[in-house]
């Protein structure tokens, strides 16, 4: 029993960073209908610029904010310089445009920093969490932060008016733009903070993976999984999708002899196809219907 | 009377099709105006061309001021309020959050909040179902909303494509009072695209007929309404 | 209307001969060059040269899933691996001759694609993406299991003996391998011409114009689509197959996600869909990191995706849209003479 608490607990802390992955390829899905393959490399950069801030001497939560900033401007750069002018290009086009930008970020945080891998801080520490030897301070904090994170956007979207025309943008962009919502802008907004929700995603692992320039594959292919079991189209069951898959990840490794960490991405594939085939509209999105 | 919106010379294209064929017409202030013909003769497309929608070519001038090389969003920000065919409703977000997005251009948040409750009392059907989600409303009750919408930009001028459409008679009928009656009291000039002819000669002043990308006919609403040949080869009753 | 259709007639008709003949001129100029450069070039020259024919097959692969019945994968990297192993497991662990052993590729292929069509039938668009994606990344991690280790030897792969050439030819082991993959690619590229001509070719193509109105006109989509699936993987294969073949090696960091990147981005570069095009793009993702890690070391990544922006935004139909220009200018040249 304590086993299977604990897993249960640690299922939910690193769904937390599936969650963080998920909300931030759903941010960008919303705005634009296409997956960002690159994702998860932008989190490793941003991860990157924390831990230099860090060598520099920055406080951890000064570099943490700042972090969030660069990567915010960041993403808004890559989304006015790359994907704005692709706005109107077929599918195969976005996901070379992704790919590139994926080659670019990998090539350039390996010539930057190399590709040892490095020790990445945590706030929290590694001792247990109030005692208990079920979940460790960091596993706790990752769980935290997260749902601060999920909280303070529950706010933005629900209850400030940039978030409402960020909404309106992104379900019907013809009808925002004809109340004078610049939907441009908003697109740009939402790849901003996807990129900073990613680099969040990426700081919380990088103690728990170690920091290198290939960190990301795994944990961004089980995020698309937990943005596809919620719903590309609900960034509220993109998190719930994120902490199933992390629990779920975690007892099938633990309770099914042979299925650890060998098998950790074929898992994550059977899960994809799975949702995908069964039920693609997600446990929470909904259903687009295509015409002639 | 002075012109709030000046069209000379508008031509529209969609792809290598061109839609629109020189029209050239002006709105009064103040002034209710409509725009009839069949399917397919270009209202809808002419209004789509005054907020920058599609691609065309032309003067349109809005209240002096030229409106080529505006984005939609900004063209909307000059007073102009589009209540699109299909009437573009937010369909997840509630009643209220639709109504706040029509104000999505003024930062007087007293005045946002005053004008929510003026079009409540306008529409008491809203203010009953505020906090549903606008696509459990009916059409009725949808096109009611895509109008409080279109008013909460506080607009000078108000396109309407199709109001009517998939409507029941008498619910157009009060849309049609409701209409009026906006032209009246809070003066906005109003220009109405239809194909139910009848009640938008009704409250319109002016009307204008166009036929495939030209305007065939312009005139006092009445007298268009009172010509049985233009009636029967194009407005159809 | 008739009298129009006359008129016109004859000028297409000339359009229609004038573009054959610069094709055709085209298609032996490059059979040339493709015979001959070999006898003028170092062994490891030869070498990069057939890895550029075994990449323009699996891109050719590609193209025709893609191009044939408009579904795409990122995952091609799955089926290229699934290939080479085939091949070099039936060579060291059953002793069969390497050339048999590619049809056995090319089946083993062709049922794992049909089997992963199959799903892949309710997919499109971004979720094709995602779901192919999924597969590429999952692969090395299926190669290493520990089950199958003993045929796959895990993490470390498997060394494949490289084949002499056949009746005494004095040619080198690479000259030989480099003229066998030659006609490997010739007959696949032959192949794949005549199945987009075909019926089932025209079935796939109306699926990928509308794939909703080709199941009104009856066109039975869950075959074409799986056929179409299974068939670009039997491709696949067999490029993977040759790969082994030639690299002489097989090991699950081969077949990375990267590789599958390397096919996709391949097909973009050749122009979507256009069979020579893949010629172009195989060049491109062969030659360029060389050229990359000329210009600098280490971001030889960051210029290829440079180079592929670059591609994106200046000729987004690729190696097609140069053809074409090409193309325009000879026609010129001809009429002027």
């Amino acid at each position: 029993m304590e086993l299977f608490v604990n897993q249960v607990l640690a299922g939910i802390a690193t769904g937390a960073i599936y969650a963080c992955m998920a909300l931030a390829v759903v941010m960008i899905y919303q705005a634009i209908d296409h997956l960002n393959f690159a994702q998860g490399e932008m989190a490793m950069f941003s991860t990157f610029i924390a831990w230099q801030l860090i060598q520099w001497g920055v406080p951890y939560w000064i570099a943490f904010v700042l972090t969030l900033a660069i990567s915010f401007a960041g993403g808004i750069i890559i989304e006015r310089l790359l994907f704005k002018p692709l706005a109107h290009a077929p599918i195969l086009t976005h996901v070379a445009g992704f790919i590139a930008l994926f080659a670019i970020i990998n090539s350039v945080a390996g010539l930057t920093w190399d590709f040892t891998i490095k020790q990445f801080p945590s706030p929290f520490g590694s001792r247990p969490f109030l005692g208990s030897q079920l979940i460790s301070t960091h596993q706790a904090g990752m769980i935290g932060v997260t749902l601060v994170l999920l909280l303070m956007l529950y706010g933005f979207f629900r209850f400030t008016r940039i978030g409402l025309a960020m909404r309106a943008a992104a379900s019907l962009p013809e009808s925002a733009r004809l109340v004078g919502i610049n939907v441009g802008w908003m697109i740009a907004l939402g790849w901003g903070m996807a990129s900073a929700i990613g680099a969040i995603a990426g700081m919380l692992i990088a103690p728990v993976v170690f920091l290198e320039p290939n960190m990301m594959g795994g944990i961004l292919l089980y995020g698309f999984a937990s943005a596809v079991l919620g719903g590309l189209s609900s960034p509220f069951g993109a998190v719930i999708g994120g902490f199933l898959v992390g629990i779920f990840e975690n007892l099938v490794g633990t309770y099914i002899p042979g299925v650890g960490n060998e098998l950790k991405l074929p898992i994550a594939l059977a899960l994809i196809v799975t949702v995908l085939v069964v039920k693609p509209n997600g446990l929470f999105g909904r259903t687009v219907v295509q015409r002639v | 009377m002075s012109s709030l919106l000046e069209i000379e010379d508008l031509r529209a294209y969609y792809g290598q099709v061109q839609a629109l064929h020189g029209l050239q017409f002006s709105l009064e202030d103040g002034s209710v105006t409509t725009l009839l013909g069949a399917n397919g003769a270009g209202k809808t497309t002419t209004l789509r061309a005054i907020c920058n929608m599609i691609r065309s070519t032309g003067n349109i001038r809005f209240d002096g001021k030229p409106l080529a090389g505006r984005s939609t969003e900004d063209i909307v920000k000059l007073g102009i309020a589009h209540v699109p065919q299909g009437r573009g409703t937010f369909t997840r977000m509630t009643v209220e959050e639709n109504l706040q997005l029509g104000a999505m251009t003024r930062r007087d948040s007293r005045g946002i909040a005053d004008d929510v409750e003026r079009m409540y009392d306008h529409f008491p059907k809203l203010r009953e179902r505020s906090d549903q989600q606008a696509g459990t409303l009916s059409g009725g009750e949808q096109q009611m909303l895509a109008v409080a919408r279109a008013l909460m930009l506080r607009p000078r001028l108000m396109l309407l494509d199709e109001p009517s459409f998939g409507l029941a008679p008498l619910v157009v009928r009060d849309l049609f009072a409701i209409l009026a009656r906006i032209n009246r009291d809070d003066k906005v000039t109003i220009l109405v695209v239809e194909q139910n002819a009848q009640l938008a000669l009704a409250i319109a002043g002016q009307a204008y007929v166009i036929e495939t990308g030209r305007i065939v006919m312009a005139g006092e609403a009445s007298a268009v309404a009172d010509n049985e040949d233009i009636r029967k080869s194009y407005l159809g009753y | 209307m008739s009298t129009i259709q006359e008129t016109v007639a004859p000028a297409a008709a000339a359009r229609v001969t004038i573009r054959r003949s610069v094709s055709t001129i085209a298609q032996i100029v490059v059979l040339l060059l493709l015979l001959a450069t070999p006898l003028f070039v170092k062994n490891f020259v030869i070498f990069q040269l057939t890895m550029w024919l075994v990449y323009a097959i699996a891109i050719m692969a590609l193209n025709l899933l893609t191009g044939g019945s408009g579904q795409f994968s990122l995952g091609q990297s799955a089926f290229y691996a699934l290939g080479a192993y085939t091949s070099a497991i039936l060579m060291e662990h059953a002793d069969v001759n390497y050339v048999l052993t590619l049809p056995a590729s090319a089946l083993v292929c062709f049922v794992a694609g049909v089997l992963f069509g199959l799903p892949a039938l309710r997919l499109s668009g971004v979720y094709l993406a995602l779901a192919t994606f999924a597969l590429a990344t999952a692969m090395p991690q299926l190669l290493k299991l520990g089950v199958f280790e003993s045929w796959t030897g895990g993490v470390q792969g498997l060394v494949v003996t490289k084949p002499d050439a056949p009746f005494h030819l004095p040619i080198s082991q690479d000259m030989w391998l480099y003229y066998f993959t030659l006609l490997v690619t010739l007959l696949i590229y032959a192949a794949s011409v005549n199945l987009l001509n075909s019926r089932t070719g025209r079935a796939m193509m109306a699926i990928r114009d509308n794939e909703i109105a080709a199941s009104a006109l009856g066109v039975n989509l869950p075959l074409y689509k799986t056929l179409a699936f299974g068939i670009s993987a039997a491709f696949t294969g067999i490029a993977g197959a040759l790969g082994a073949i030639v690299v002489q090696f097989v090991a699950p960091d081969g077949y990375t996600i990267q590789l599958a990147i390397a096919i996709f981005l391949g097909m973009v570069v050749g122009g979507v869909g256009w069979l020579p095009g893949s010629l172009a793009g195989s060049a491109f993702i062969v030659f360029v990191p060389n050229v990359a890690e000329n210009i600098s070391k280490g971001l030889s990544g960051a210029v290829f995706g440079a180079l592929l922006i670059v591609v994106i935004f200046v000729v987004p139909h690729g190696a097609r849209q140069v053809a074409l220009y090409g193309e325009a200018l000879a026609k010129k040249f001809l009429k002027n003479n």
